[in-house]
């Protein structure tokens, strides 16, 4: 072997050396008093870290805070799958008492890499679908959380209340999103309940919205759009285009709401959030995650956008004025 | 420890990944990108497989077979078509997507309380933290060995003086088109096994799962190139395989320096840079003190 290839293997070790010692456990001498709170979101997302401030904020107004009773290691996986196993190992050989994991594939990470720290979701729509719990009533395994299952029912009836012509409503959303397509599921059942049509239309990134939305806008009276990363990222042209074409547009999420939809009943991500946090006060009393329910949001909100009902000629009754 | 283990682990399941991007894109010299649709097809389809009860090996197997069936559409496409093959592999990852998804059912399929291939690894005793190692190891060294064996029979010499030089091999009367099939789907056959192990550790299998693979093949390529140059064949497939553990203990070392996670990608971008740009930094050095000697 030649000295150069000596120095690059030498060089690799080095860095295996630097993994080791960068390691957050490495000088982490037994267990300290301060406990331990992981972090993994998937990506960067107005509601998600929502979600992730609620929980910080009401785990602080518990007695939990930063710094002070529990330590916090915060990951974001950026959007890119391949870092969620690293960072999830990362969590667990951490020691972490708690691992709060935000989104779906975030969760099914974290409980992949371990069965025995009680993970709590955020923004997980459903926890038995994900394979996270046997059911939403008894986890029975080492995860437990909340739920962003979103009022599908009472947003479609919103819709009729608001744009009563509504015959045929328009489901579009981001197929390669579980979460979409399991409220897309449902809404289709409830508007046919409500007595409405429904025409489907997916997208596979935001530079399709305003082409396939263009396409489906001429057989539709209104629009109902789950909460969906992709079109969430996409509602200014989804805003545009119904503001051209006089389209009542109802969305799961407020912060849609605000970009360019008209109107919604919605989960508080934030309060989403703090609910999750006094779930995690009450694992550290020792309550076993195995045995607690999945928590579905309390607080619901009603949102209008006035400036977009003006827009498209649409009048808000008055028992529902007074919304933002 | 563990983080570094991880890091080797993952670096190792990914090798295959890596190894097949080598072939298209250095054996081959064909830039290839049906990556990004065959390692969620092997993600897939293996996933599929085992929620119906199929045992993982077989799983694998399959999703081996439809990774070679992916990159024989984009050879066909490619050769007998003539669509230039950036163009053909684009082709064919845009369609697996739909693909991927009819396979699935939906976006996503959780493979947790599933008897996978690690499972049946850790069964037969091997402790449950060096299980993904021992696999990807074991996984290396059999793909490693056939394509050791393949690359010096006369259809593996063949292929590889097709990348090296097409016209002379057709002057021979070779016909260069079932090389180039023939390297595709080796080579896509690798990038979905590599998607099927990696959906296996991970718990589950996810349409979104071949974002940005071509990328990591790549870099880990040519960092195994940078590090240890020109060598026998299979020594240089396992060169890959190491660039690929380097290129996961790069990451885990800026995770570890507890980076702001907006900045993560443009750090690992950075430290990529400079491992890539290392042998020209060299080289200059190299240049500079010569002269001063003279």
């Amino acid at each position: 072997m030649n000295k150069e290839t000596m120095i690059k293997l030498l060089g690799v070790l080095a860095l295996a050396v630097a993994v080791v010692v960068t390691s957050p456990n490495f000088l982490r001498s037994g267990k300290s008093d301060t406990l331990q709170v992981g972090i993994l979101q998937l990506m960067e997302h107005a509601a998600l870290d929502s979600v992730r401030e609620g929980f910080i904020d009401q785990l602080a107004e518990l007695g939990y805070k930063e710094g002070e009773q529990i330590e916090l290691t915060y990951l974001n996986a950026q959007a890119d799958q391949s870092n969620l196993s690293v960072m999830s190992q990362q969590l667990v050989s951490n020691e972490s008492d708690l691992i709060f994991a935000i989104a779906t594939t975030a969760a099914q990470a974290v409980a992949n890499e371990t069965t025995e720290i009680p993970i709590l979701t955020g923004a997980v729509t459903d926890l038995v679908a994900a394979n996270l719990v046997e059911s939403n009533e008894v986890p029975n395994t080492n995860v437990s959380g909340t739920s962003d299952m979103t009022p599908v029912d009472k947003q479609l009836e919103l819709l009729v209340r608001l744009a009563p012509d509504t015959k045929t409503l328009g489901l579009i959303y981001n197929s390669s999103e579980v979460n979409s397509e399991i409220l897309i599921d449902i809404a289709e059942q409830v508007a046919q309940d409500l007595g409405l049509e429904t025409v489907r239309m997916t997208v596979t990134n935001t530079n399709d919205v305003a082409q396939n939305l263009q396409a489906l806008v001429p057989r539709v009276d209104a629009l109902y759009i789950p909460n969906d990363n992709t079109l969430a990222s996409a509602m200014a042209t989804v805003g545009a285009i119904a503001i051209e074409n006089q389209l009542p547009v109802v969305t799961a999420d407020t912060g849609m709401v605000s970009e360019g939809g008209l109107g919604t009943v919605s989960v508080d991500y934030y309060a989403l959030g703090r609910q999750a946090g006094a779930m995690a006060a009450r694992v550290f009393n020792g309550e076993d995650v195995a045995a607690m329910p999945v928590e579905l949001a309390n607080e619901i909100e009603l949102f209008i956008n006035e400036e977009m009902a003006e827009a498209i000629g649409i009048v808000i009754p008055n028992d529902l004025e007074g919304g933002e | 420890m563990d983080i570094l283990i991880t890091a080797l682990s993952q670096g190792l399941l990914w090798a295959l990944l890596a190894i097949g991007v080598y072939i298209t894109y250095r054996i081959l010299d064909t830039p290839d990108l049906s990556a990004e649709g065959t390692f969620p097809l092997g993600g897939a389809i293996a996933a599929a497989l085992m929620v119906q009860g199929v045992s993982p090996i077989i799983a694998t197997i399959v999703a081996i077979v439809g990774g070679m069936s992916a990159g024989f559409v984009t050879g066909i496409l490619y050769t007998k078509l003539k669509i230039p093959p950036l163009l053909s592999g684009i082709l064919t990852m845009t369609g697996l997507y739909s693909i991927n998804l009819r396979i699935m059912g939906r976006a996503n399929i959780s493979l947790i309380g599933q008897q996978t291939i690690f499972d049946g690894v850790e069964s037969l005793g091997v402790p449950a933290q060096f299980v993904p190692m021992f696999v990807g190891i074991i996984c290396t060294l059999i793909v490693v060995g056939l394509l050791h064996l393949f690359f010096h029979t006369e259809i593996g010499y063949t292929l590889r003086a097709t990348g090296d030089n097409e016209q002379m091999v057709r002057a021979q009367g070779v016909d260069t088109d079932r090389m180039k099939i023939l390297g595709l789907m080796v080579s896509n056959g690798l990038i979905a096994f590599s998607g099927s192990l990696i959906a296996q550790d991970n718990g589950f299998s996810d349409i979104s799962m071949g974002v940005g693979v071509i990328v990591i093949g790549l870099a880990s390529v040519i960092i195994g190139e940078v590090l240890f140059g020109s060598l026998s064949i299979a020594k240089r497939l396992l060169c890959v395989a190491l660039g690929s553990m380097v290129y996961r203990m790069i990451i885990a070392l800026v995770l570890n320096l507890g980076m702001n996670p907006i900045d993560l990608k443009l750090i690992s971008a950075i430290v990529l840079t400079i491992t890539l740009a290392s042998p020209m930094v060299k080289k200059s050095l190299d240049k500079r003190n010569g002269k001063r000697g003279i």
